[in-house]
């Protein structure tokens, strides 16, 4: 049996979040590279289940945060101390102290910015049309049912095979899904 | 199929030690995206007309009073010397305190791990949000010539002249525009999942678009949950730092003048104490009754309104020491015009305000350490709305009691309100019940998929059947 080029993958279908998880985990044992689990909430352990890392996340965030607090820095001594120095009450035309709540504002910010941006770009988003979007089933996804899905991309697809083992880990609904 | 078979390996737990469940009656995670869902797909009901046409007549009031205000002048409102701050900055300070109790829940509840904030979390978020708008709209019309605001953000002009640094009121400008923007995402990304939950239920054409656009694409995958979960935890991580510095540099807008009364070193910490204070007593306002007319009673337990009321009576009491230190610290600097201040607080002509918010805000919330009280929802709400007016009175002792009596006798005077700034005060009340109500009959007002996981069918090691109901 062929697998049409037009086929993006397999779907199958789990009830319960623990049995998708152990599914998950056979399916990384298995070796599979392009596959993902679809769940309507977090499930606590499924980074592990799956053998992901940890999100890189963090260092988007991070940059954002020091760029913001060079930022802040810079711009105040740069607009108060050297383009444009007013002298108010004696104080210093710059102080780390006075331009420190402008430039704690400015790290959060990007930071904010950071974080979201990169969590945006790590997982390729906005991302409007995807094959799954367009099957039927999926839409319960954001529901109550877990979804694995193996795409046809990944060098060990093998339709068979892979019906074989969801079926194993406990899928009752195994679907083709269109490109 | 392996759902049962681990129920005989669970420990019974005696009775007395389960906790009440988040989510009541057992409820799964198919009930909570249809019960939230049914918000926005059922016919509008006629209780929100009722709370909508007012809302919408008063923000219009808003608009009319702002236009007239900016058209004349800030003379319209009850300022004078020496009282040149009043109900603008009472206002601004009071709405942007609401605001706190959203993103205290979101960050700081989230680090904590105190799951029962799921439920209340996007309400919250969005009612600071709201808040938030009412309260930048004082600091932008009272500086009388709105045109001019831009003066404010670095923004490179033809006078070649920049933005001073040293004041407190230009910190102000980047707390305050920075809170509301990473309120508004941290708003927005928890709202990614909630929005493709509404696009896959959508049956309409311009619902299916609409939702669609705005949740970006969201599958659930978990590779993308790994990556949106670390995010969510860095906004929270963000956030905590972010919402305690927001009103501490609202209150040294204050507490660097020398004017006794507000110079103090007391006000960072007091002043955001109180904002949660007066937060929460607005979360209570808006679920008490919400939870009724939409039957959240499920999602929105006891449990957490119990809790909700614990977080008021704790912040209360902080803010009772705060007025009881500054009363302490004015006696003890030896500094007439501090001691006179404050003894004029109590005592001078505006005695009844000082004594309205030491009823509200101190007295009153002492009522919920009892749990017969707690669970008294017309008295909570009494008690919620009574921390609101205390709150408000505390803005009002700080800065218009503070003012009215200067250092020299010649420099005193009795404020009073323009009919003008009563009207914009209930606008803003208007502007914020419309911006409420379309959002919670436009988007999902219970973080549906953050509910979901609370629940003990979201537990991977404990499937549907397991004993642990009440994990905390």
């Amino acid at each position: 049996m062929s697998v049409s080029t037009t086929t993006y993958g397999i779907l199958a279908e789990f009830t319960t979040p623990a049995d998708a998880m152990r599914a998950a985990e056979k399916v990384r044992d298995a070796g599979f590279r392009r596959w993902d689990v679809f769940t309507p909430f977090p499930v606590h352990g499924m980074d592990k289940a799956m053998g992901l890392k940890n999100s890189r996340v963090g260092w988007f965030s991070f940059i954002g945060g020091v760029t913001g607090y060079t930022t802040g820095m810079l711009m105040i001594w740069f607009l108060n101390a050297v383009d444009y120095p007013i002298l108010i009450g004696g104080k210093p035309l710059f102080s780390p102290f006075g331009a420190f709540p402008p430039s704690y504002e400015l790290t959060i910010l990007l930071g904010a910015f950071g974080a979201i941006g990169g969590m945006l770009f790590l997982n390729r988003l906005p991302r409007l049309h995807h094959p799954l979007l367009k099957h039927r089933r999926f839409a319960l996804a954001s529901h109550d049912r877990f979804f694995v899905v193996i795409e046809t991309a990944d060098p060990k697809f093998n339709e068979v095979e892979i019906r074989k083992l969801l079926e194993a880990a406990g899928s009752r609904r195994i679907e083709l899904v269109e490109e | 199929m392996a759902t049962v078979t681990s129920s005989a390996a669970v420990p019974v737990v005696p009775k007395e030690l389960l906790r009440e469940p988040l989510v009541t009656n057992n409820r799964t995670p198919g009930w909570i995206s249809d019960r939230v869902a049914s918000l926005i797909e059922g016919r509008t009901p006629a209780w929100w007309w009722v709370a909508f046409i007012p809302s919408v007549l008063l923000a219009a009031l808003l608009l009319g009073m702002l236009a007239y205000q900016i058209s004349t002048g800030v003379g319209v409102w009850g300022n004078h010397h020496p009282t040149m701050w009043a109900w603008d900055i009472i206002n601004f300070v009071w709405w942007i305190g609401i605001g706190h109790a959203g993103t205290l829940i979101s960050a700081i509840l989230f680090l904590l791990r105190q799951k029962w904030r799921t439920a209340v979390n996007r309400s919250a978020e969005a009612m600071t949000i709201f808040a938030v708008m009412c309260a930048g709209i004082y600091p932008a019309v009272h500086v009388g010539r709105v045109w001019f605001d831009w003066f404010l953000f670095p923004i490179p002009n033809s006078n070649a002249i920049w933005p001073q640094f040293r004041s407190p009121l230009m910190w102000d400008v980047f707390a305050v525009s920075t809170y509301f923007t990473v309120s508004l995402l941290f708003w927005y990304v928890g709202l990614i999942p909630d929005l493709a939950v509404m696009r896959d239920r959508a049956k309409t054409k311009i619902r299916q678009f609409l939702y669609g656009l705005f949740s970006l694409g969201w599958t659930g995958s978990n590779r993308h949950w790994s990556n949106y979960e670390k995010a969510y935890l860095i906004l929270a991580g963000l956030s905590t730092p972010l919402v305690l510095s927001v009103h501490s540099i609202v209150s040294l807008d204050f507490a660097v003048s020398q004017l006794p009364g507000w110079h103090t070193t007391i006000f960072p910490p007091y002043f955001v104490a109180g904002a949660i204070f007066s937060g929460f007593g607005m979360v209570l306002t808006l679920l008490i009754p919400l939870r009724r007319w939409c039957h959240l009673e499920d999602i929105i337990t006891m449990r957490h309104i119990d809790v909700m009321c614990k977080v008021t009576l704790a912040t209360g009491s902080i803010v009772g020491y705060a007025y009881g230190m500054e009363f302490f610290i004015a006696w003890y600097s030896g500094s007439p015009y501090e001691r006179f201040a404050f003894i004029n607080r109590a005592l001078g002509p505006y005695w009844w305000g000082y004594w309205i918010m030491i009823a509200c805000n101190v007295v009153f919330p002492q009522l919920f350490w009892f749990k017969k009280i707690r669970h008294n929802l017309w008295i909570v709400f009494i008690l919620s709305i009574l921390v609101n007016i205390g709150m408000w009175f505390e803005r009002f002792v700080i800065i218009v009691i503070s003012l009215h009596r200067e250092f020299l006798p010649s420099n005193w005077a009795y404020f009073k309100p323009s009919w003008v700034d009563i009207a914009t005060y209930l606008g803003t009340f208007g502007l914020f019940f419309t911006l409420f109500l379309l959002f919670m009959r436009f988007l999902p007002m219970i973080a549906i998929s953050e509910v979901k996981g609370v629940t003990p069918h979201a537990d991977p090691h404990m499937p549907e059947g397991g004993a642990k109901g009440g994990h905390h």
